[in-house]
């Protein structure tokens, strides 16, 4: 299963990294050196392993309260206006309007 | 050729429906943070370390959301899982602050429910399949046409919970979808889960939808459709679809894997943007987050807490021989029927209680656009008055006249009538009087009546009425009438 | 006393001398900060306090078992007066609008922060050479890397500058450097300290760890820090232990497990000599030693690089130039993310966030991800069954070297495996300690003791028998 430079390309842009041509290779070898180390986990047998369950998950009452901010969003935001955080339009959105972000 | 163009393109396919509702649940703050749920607050008003993702927050449970899932688990026969888990679903969006979403993937919170949309299909009840209910958190909001060039985007609402309910793929037409979805949101009222109102948000569908040959057992390729903001919206937006999938394999072609979204206005589908690198979000436990354990006793707790479901409902007011109307007038909302049984408590008589609730009393909730309980009128005065009616002391008409004045006054029904002179006159002196004047003044009508001619009774009657002023007691004034005829 | 002569006081005895008056917190603070200015060249913090901010936070400072103690932390822990830019350029200059639990912690003990420390961009790293604010140096041998990848802090205390630093571990990260810089290093039990406001690089491995120039200064610098916190979901709500009342127990009745494993045939012969001194001496105080061992552990490189890169890939998506942070200039959202990511992460950085990316991506995840998972839990086990057969703590060398020389370890994969003794504690979440056990050609070395879960009290006592017994000895 060795990682080849459309592999190392398609994941770069998932991660939204650019990805020079000249570093493909490099990267490459490297994940395969690494992935390489890694095979040895393919001989494991782990039928029995259980789930880990060391914790349960602690849940917090429903009272309206956070942790407060030292600085104001728009003192630190990169580009704020009218309270909004602005970003550069997709250049795929041609079109206008809201949309909602839950895919 | 042209003419096969112009016949039904949907002829011998089937189609085929599956829905994704997201409901957002009535929580005083967000899923992972403190930060208040309040809609119209301005922008990126209710957020803090948590929900803006800055270096270092952690997410932790809200009890309440987890509270209010069980109870939509419980409210739809779901199977609740005893341990499920929270998993990252990995994208970049300018509204997703984490860069993920917190969700949950492989392990839900409840499976396998099922849900009666109340259509008979051949005699049998139609019941669709739900698939699961799981917990997550929402997105925030991309305004794309605010700005120049950029996208404005408003983090309030990063971090609400939701529960996502996702049916199987069973409904066969855009009737039995819109059914799934009212039934769905009645239940989820009666839950008192969420305000389900898909202007604001706090409800959203994604429909699955794809076509088949009648008769083809394997499924075929099913596109997604966003974007709709009413039931009936999803409705047509399922027709469209179908019939555009239709075409295309009509034409020989093959239908694309897509998403789709529903422009209401013009009423068309048009092809989603595409979210570059979206395709594989790279799921993974979430590690911020242990496994939620639900135990037996908790779930007991949330079950007892359940309130009464719209079937339950139904059956009991069948039972008081309502008709079928009232019954489902009755039912419609979660409010109107412990306004009815509050009433009903007071005034024996269920038949005629369910003809105010539904009459008068719903069109002042209606036109008001205000909550049963919010309404100044106390169930004790409309029992009241419905008593007046009852022993003859006011006529219907003059207790509407009455209604009205109840809305307004905080009089009893009864000093309101004498207050109006509406209280129906009965005594037989001054029925007579006004039935012997009557009687002078037509004397034609009183004599062919006198004959016999006992049709013109209505007549006679209306007339008395009409001179006192509506106050007489239409039921004597015939029985008076009556005695005229034949003595 | 001088106030620089206080500073080289315990950290629990400088404290008592404040809260006596035998000098003043603001001058000892600021003593701190001079030690800090004498040791430039070490590049060991990235922000320093001003002197200023040091003398009024040590005057208000509450009278708290740290009080007026100077201490630094690493760049990944969240502070509001001072910057917290995890070594990156993608973090530079941000601070923080809220502080982490354990500072938080901190300055109610009394603790006075001096500066943030260097270490390898995001923790990604061993050696401190990762840093977009330069490498720190090993003030015991400028020319070698003081470990990583809280190299910034774990340099801090070895230089004099402080008795206590915080720092992190994924894998490693504070045991390391303390081994490589002649110090006690500490890794409390996952759950035990919040990590609310430590910069996430793999949520289920990471810990705020503690740095002491003696076991004392680290058993208090645990204690303030340690606890419940609702802030954090993976915090547990034990009671926190006494530490420091382990010091001067005898070790009569103490099972020390030593697990073969750790003792490979290719371990350098010096260091197993040392590891091997200190066992014998842990016997003449009376523990009884067990040879156990833990069959899973040469699984833990691979589980760790499998498992700590995906959960990094996930964790460093936040830095996207929308909410803050340097935002590179672009017209189209895509080429922002991409323009301020590339120009914000370093190599090592970018590396881990494509390796991480592509084993949870689709068809790899069950191969990888969920492999890794499973045999994480192999791992776990492994240590649970030692736990449960009647050993108390194990006893191990904590790096399979001492320190490096800069550029030694340039291939990814060999920097890797300088975590193999140190990686397996923090997949298993047990606590971990490492603390000087003698010099190899010049160069100190480390022992590290691991107990079970929430057991640090255990872990502290043989560490306390061990120091005392061991002497000066054990860095000459």
């Amino acid at each position: 299963m060795a990682v080849s430079d459309a592999d190392v390309l398609h994941v770069a842009a998932l991660a939204r990294l650019a990805m020079p041509a000249d570093r493909v290779p490099a990267l490459v070898r490297e994940l395969n050196g690494i992935l390489d180390h890694m095979a040895v986990l393919e001989t494991v047998d782990v039928t029995s392993v259980g789930d880990d369950a060391r914790t349960a998950m602690p849940r917090r009452d429903d009272i309206v309260g956070s942790v407060p901010l030292a600085r104001p969003l728009a003192q630190f935001a990169p580009s704020p206006r009218d309270g909004f955080l602005l970003v550069p339009r997709l250049s795929t959105h041609s079109q206008l309007g809201a949309t909602e972000g839950d895919e | 050729m042209s003419t096969a163009m112009e016949t039904d393109v949907t002829a011998g396919f089937e189609m085929v429906v599956g829905l994704e509702v997201h409901v957002q649940l009535k929580t005083q703050t967000k899923a992972f943070c403190g930060c208040s749920t309040n809609f119209g607050a301005p922008p990126n008003q209710n957020t803090c370390p948590v929900c803006l993702a800055l270096p270092g927050a952690l997410p932790v449970l809200n009890a309440r959301a987890v509270e209010l899932a069980l109870r939509v688990a419980l409210g739809f026969g779901f199977t609740v899982n005893a341990r499920s888990i929270f998993a990252r679903k990995n994208y970049f969006y300018p509204d997703l602050p984490k860069g993920y979403q917190i969700s949950q993937h492989d392990t839900p919170i409840a499976e396998h429910g099922r849900l009666d949309i109340g259509l008979l299909i051949n005699g049998e009840p139609r019941v669709i399949g739900i698939t699961r209910a799981h917990m997550e958190e929402d997105a925030g909001k991309s305004i794309h046409d605010r700005y120049e060039s950029a996208t404005a985007v408003d983090l309030n609402r990063s971090g609400v919970p939701l529960v996502e309910i996702v049916s199987e793929p069973e409904m066969r037409s855009p009737e039995e979808a819109g059914a799934y979805l009212r039934t769905l949101k009645q239940i989820l009222l009666y839950l008192d889960i969420s305000d389900c109102n898909m202007e604001e948000g706090s409800l959203r569908v994604d429909a699955n939808v794809s076509a088949r040959p009648f008769g083809q057992v394997r499924l075929g390729t099913k596109c997604e459709v966003k974007n709709m903001n009413s039931f009936s919206g999803v409705e047509r937006a399922l027709a469209a679809e179908f019939r555009r999938q239709c075409g295309v394999l009509v034409a020989g072609g093959s239908v694309q894997q897509q998403t789709l979204l529903w422009d209401g206005a013009k009423g068309e589908i048009r092809p989603a943007r595409s979210k570059e690198g979206s395709s594989d979000y790279r799921y993974f436990p979430e590690p911020d987050l242990p496994p939620l354990l639900i135990s037996d006793a908790e779930l007991a707790r949330v079950r007892e807490t359940l309130p009464e479901l719209p079937a339950a409902r139904r059956a009991r007011y069948a039972a008081m021989k309502l008709s079928e109307y009232d019954v489902q007038e009755l039912t419609a909302d979660p409010a109107t029927g412990p306004f009815f049984e509050a009433v009903l408590a007071l005034h024996a008589d269920a038949k005629s209680v369910a003809n105010w609730v539904n009459g008068e009393v719903r069109a002042v909730v209606n036109e008001r656009d205000t909550a049963w309980d919010a309404m100044s009128l106390e169930p004790a005065r409309l029992a009241a008055l419905i008593d007046l009616v009852r022993d003859g002391v006011v006529s219907s008409s003059a207790a509407k006249k009455i209604f009205a004045q109840l809305l307004v006054s905080t009089d009893t029904p009864r000093a309101i009538a004498e207050r109006d002179g509406l209280v129906q006159v009965r005594d037989d002196n001054a029925l007579a009087g006004w039935v012997d004047e009557v009687l002078a003044e037509h004397p034609v009508e009183a004599a062919r009546y006198a004959a016999g001619e006992k049709k013109l009774v209505g007549l006679l009657v209306g007339l008395v009425m009409k001179k006192s002023q509506g106050r007489a007691d239409p039921k004597l004034v015939n029985q008076l009438l009556s005695s005229r005829a034949t003595g | 006393m001088t106030a620089q002569d206080v500073l080289d006081l315990s950290a629990a005895q400088t404290a008592r001398t404040i809260a006596d008056r035998g000098a003043s917190a603001a001058d000892v603070v600021t003593a701190s900060l001079a030690r800090v200015a004498a040791n430039a060249a070490l590049n060991a913090f990235v922000t320093v306090a001003s002197e200023a901010d040091v003398r009024v936070a040590a005057d208000v400072a509450p009278q708290g078992i740290l009080h007026g103690v100077p201490v630094a932390v690493k760049d990944n822990i969240a502070t509001t007066t001072l910057s917290t830019s995890c070594g990156s350029r993608i973090l530079a200059g941000w601070v923080s609008p809220y502080e982490a639990t354990a500072v938080s912690k901190l300055r109610a003990a009394g603790a006075v922060i001096i500066g943030k420390t260097n270490m390898d961009e995001f923790a990604m790293g061993s050696s401190t050479e990762n840093s977009a604010f330069g490498p720190t140096r090993n003030p015991l041998d400028h020319s070698r890397v003081p470990g990583g990848s809280s190299g910034g802090s774990a340099a801090a205390v070895a230089s004099g500058a402080c008795r206590i630093a915080y720092g992190s571990e994924t894998g490693g990260s504070v045991r390391q450097p303390a081994a490589f810089c002649g110090i006690v290093g500490v890794k409390p039990t996952y759950g035990r300290v919040s990590r609310f406001g430590l910069v996430a690089f793999a949520s289920s491995l990471d810990h705020i760890g503690v740095f002491g120039r003696s076991v004392d200064d680290a058993a208090v610098g645990l204690q303030v820090i340690a606890g419940h916190d609702p802030q954090d979901a993976t915090a547990v709500d034990v009671p926190v232990g006494d530490y420091r009342a382990a010091a001067g127990r005898p070790l009569t009745g103490l099972v020390v497990g030593v697990p073969t494993e750790y003792y490979p045939a290719s371990l350098d012969a010096k260091i197993r000599a040392k590891c091997d001194r200190a066992i014998d001496v842990l016997r003449q105080l009376g523990a009884e030693i067990r040879t156990v061992s833990l069959p899973h552990t040469d699984l833990a490189i691979p589980v760790y690089y499998i498992l700590a890169p995906a959960e990094a890939s996930s964790n460093l998506a936040r830095f996207d130039g929308v909410r803050y942070g340097p935002r590179a200039a672009a017209d189209d959202l895509s080429d922002m993310y991409e323009r301020t990511r590339s120009e914000g992460f370093g190599p090592e950085v970018t590396r881990r966030i494509i390796l991480g990316t592509y084993v949870l991506s689709q068809g790899h995840y069950d191969a990888y991800y969920l492999k890794a998972m499973l045999v994480r839990e192999r791992i776990t086990q492994d240590f649970a069954n030692v736990f449960a057969s009647g050993v108390h703590v194990l006893f191990t060398p904590t790096t399979p070297s001492p320190a490096f020389t800069f550029g030694a370890r340039s291939d990814p994969l060999d920097m890797y495996l300088s975590d193999i003794f140190t990686a397996t504690a923090n997949l298993a979440g047990v606590p971990a300690m490492s603390q000087p056990i003698g010099l190899v050609d010049g160069m100190p070395v480390g022992g590290q003791l691991l107990a079970a879960h929430f057991r640090e009290a255990d872990m502290f006592c043989a560490a306390y028998a061990l120091e005392h017994a061991l002497g000066p000895e054990a860095l000459a």
